[in-house]
């Protein structure tokens, strides 16, 4: 598997497109189901469903944007139902649902 | 015999008189398999009556109905002591036409003594009752427990309704409350689902920071001072409170320490305890489960009380004043140690004090045990949403990251750092909370008070506003 450090950072220039539809996490208590898909033209749209929305919308919106930022992607669509997840655990499944979408990390 | 048996609870309502403004009443020992409050309230609605004040002791998952009820003016007051919600969020968009009054358990019959609360009919579900109104709990195919909450409905209300699904020949035995109380008695087919009254909340949790909570708890508890023979005890009705138990019982094992009695909120965990002798008593309101129905019948060192008795901290004395440690859960918790159990993060209604509040006044040590966060809220605040529980009569919080003991026990502080615990100040643990969730954007609210929260001395202890949404 290359899903590590070094992958993110090697590949921080180069432009990660987004080839399929793709989903990481569970939609369960502390966590969040994030999934990715192909867009249209540029930039990264995220619509979010979450029960801390009001207290965390914001937040949850910047660390999924931020992560996908990070990888390269440009161009995406992101959806999140959450449950509540902290930052970290919506970036692991924001990245992990990034490399999955790329076709080759679950297959 | 015909006794006081009419044909319906239409024919009750209209022999008691029933008029526009009135309060009812009912109570909550079965839960979320509770079919009488609905049941009655349908009729009422059906009638045409409006402005109507429930009066209920608790108000459940099973009393939905209440929500739109408030919506179409049939319902325009409440006064309870913990509303589930389905219809706390009703309440907290600002429907209910004047503010919900949320008391204690204990203070409720208290309110009811003096007249400072009022019934005019209660409708009193009980699980068995003969013609002339002598009812219990335990016997019958719906049988829930003890009857601790209605006792000062039937005691103070103008006119009292008894709702039964098992008539017995006069005279009944065991009785609870008896016929002198009694007005009018009701027959119908079933008055709930009994599968109800275990409703969430009496499985031993299984989740690893619960019970490293627990497990903690109880070590507090060891380590307190206050551990030794005689103790009275209690939980909440937490996850977290009840696994309190499986460490207790290790404890006990441990030091040879045995207890005096079990105050409840009762379930079969505690029963077990009773029946292998670590504990004398146990003194009950209200069943949570089955297997303390059948206790509470069969075996006369299970007593059944009134919720008075069990904790109105205005009375003479009760059995609360006399616990010596008690655990209990929390929505949120702040820095002064203040509790809600109220609202949840949004600032809606979802809870109340129940007996929360009077049993923390009257136990000598209450922990409170909550994880740090749940699902990014934080627990521990700086301020909490509504102050259900005041601060000084919390004297530990343990979470997972650390326990924190209220400055105003210095010796205890220092007793538990010396057993080796995880003490830190409660500031400390806040801020890792807030580490771990960051700032959260302020809930927005109207200047429009939806509910008032008392006390158990029965001084207002907060106010809850209407949702912005």
């Amino acid at each position: 598997m290359f899903c590590n450090q070094n992958f993110i950072d090697e590949q921080v220039n180069v432009i990660m497109k987004i080839k399929k539809e793709a989903s990481a996490g569970t939609a369960t208590k502390n966590d969040a189901l994030i999934t990715i898909s192909p867009r249209d033209g540029e930039g990264i749209e995220v619509e979010l469903k979450s029960i801390v929305k009001v207290q965390f919308g914001d937040q949850l919106i910047a660390a999924a944007k931020g992560m996908a930022q990070e990888m390269g992607v440009t161009s995406a669509l992101i959806k999140i139902e959450d449950k509540g997840a902290l930052d970290y655990v919506i970036r692991a499944r924001v990245e992990a649902a990034v490399l999955r979408a790329q076709g080759g990390a679950d297959e | 015999m015909k006794g006081k048996l009419v044909a319906s609870i239409e024919e009750a309502i209209r022999l008691c008189g029933l008029k526009d403004g009135m309060t009812v009443s009912f109570h909550h020992h079965l839960r979320d398999g509770d079919q009488v409050l609905p049941m009655v309230m349908a009729k009422i609605e059906e009638l045409g009556f409006h402005d109507i004040t429930v009066s209920a002791s608790s108000i459940h998952g099973s009393h939905g109905c209440l929500a739109d009820m408030i919506k179409s003016k049939v319902v325009t007051g409440i006064d309870t002591n913990f509303i589930h919600k389905c219809v706390g969020t009703t309440i907290s968009e600002g429907y209910l036409e004047t503010p919900a009054i949320f008391r204690t358990h204990g203070n409720r019959p208290h309110a009811l003594a003096t007249g400072e609360a009022h019934i005019d009919i209660a409708f009193i579900a009980a699980s068995a009752a003969d013609c002339q109104g002598n009812m219990n709990g335990v016997d019958g195919p719906s049988a829930f427990g003890p009857m601790g909450y209605a006792f000062a409905d039937a005691q103070f209300a103008d006119k009292v309704v008894v709702i039964t699904d098992y008539l017995v020949d006069y005279p009944l035995t065991p009785i609870s409350i008896d016929e002198r109380y009694v007005d009018y008695v009701v027959k119908v087919d079933s008055i709930g689902d009994t599968s109800g009254i275990a409703s969430g909340i009496t499985t031993i949790s299984k989740d690893p920071i619960g019970l490293k909570i627990a497990k903690t708890a109880v070590q507090v508890f060891e380590n307190s001072g206050y551990f030794e023979d005689g103790f009275v005890y209690q939980t909440g009705g937490g996850r977290t409170s009840l696994a309190t138990t499986k460490f207790l019982k290790e404890a006990m094992d441990r030091r040879g320490v045995h207890g005096a009695c079990i105050l409840g909120g009762i379930n079969g965990l505690f029963i077990d305890l009773l029946e292998q002798g670590y504990f004398n008593k146990i003194v009950d309101t209200q069943c949570f489960d089955l297997k303390a129905v059948e206790s509470l019948k069969n075996d006369v060192r299970h007593q059944e009380i009134a919720c008075g008795h069990y904790a109105d901290m205005c009375a003479k004395s009760c059995v609360a004043a006399h616990l010596t440690t008690v655990m209990l859960g929390a929505t949120e918790i702040d820095t002064e140690f203040n509790v809600n159990i109220h609202t949840d993060s949004n600032g809606l209604i979802m809870g109340g004090s129940g007996g929360h509040t009077d049993i923390a006044y009257g136990a000598k040590l209450t922990v409170i045990v909550t994880p740090l966060l749940r699902q990014r809220r934080a627990a521990v605040l700086d301020r909490v949403g509504t102050k259900s529980t005041m601060g000084d009569t919390i004297d530990v919080l343990v979470t997972q990251r650390g326990i924190a003991v209220n400055p105003k026990h210095q010796g205890l502080r220092e007793r538990l750092l010396d057993a080796g615990l995880p003490v830190k100040d409660i500031h400390e643990l806040r801020k890792m909370a807030r580490d771990l969730t960051g700032e959260p954007k302020p809930v927005a609210f109207t200047d429009k008070v939806v509910a008032k929260v008392y006390g158990y001395d029965g001084k207002l202890n907060d106010v809850i506003y209407q949702s912005k949404g």
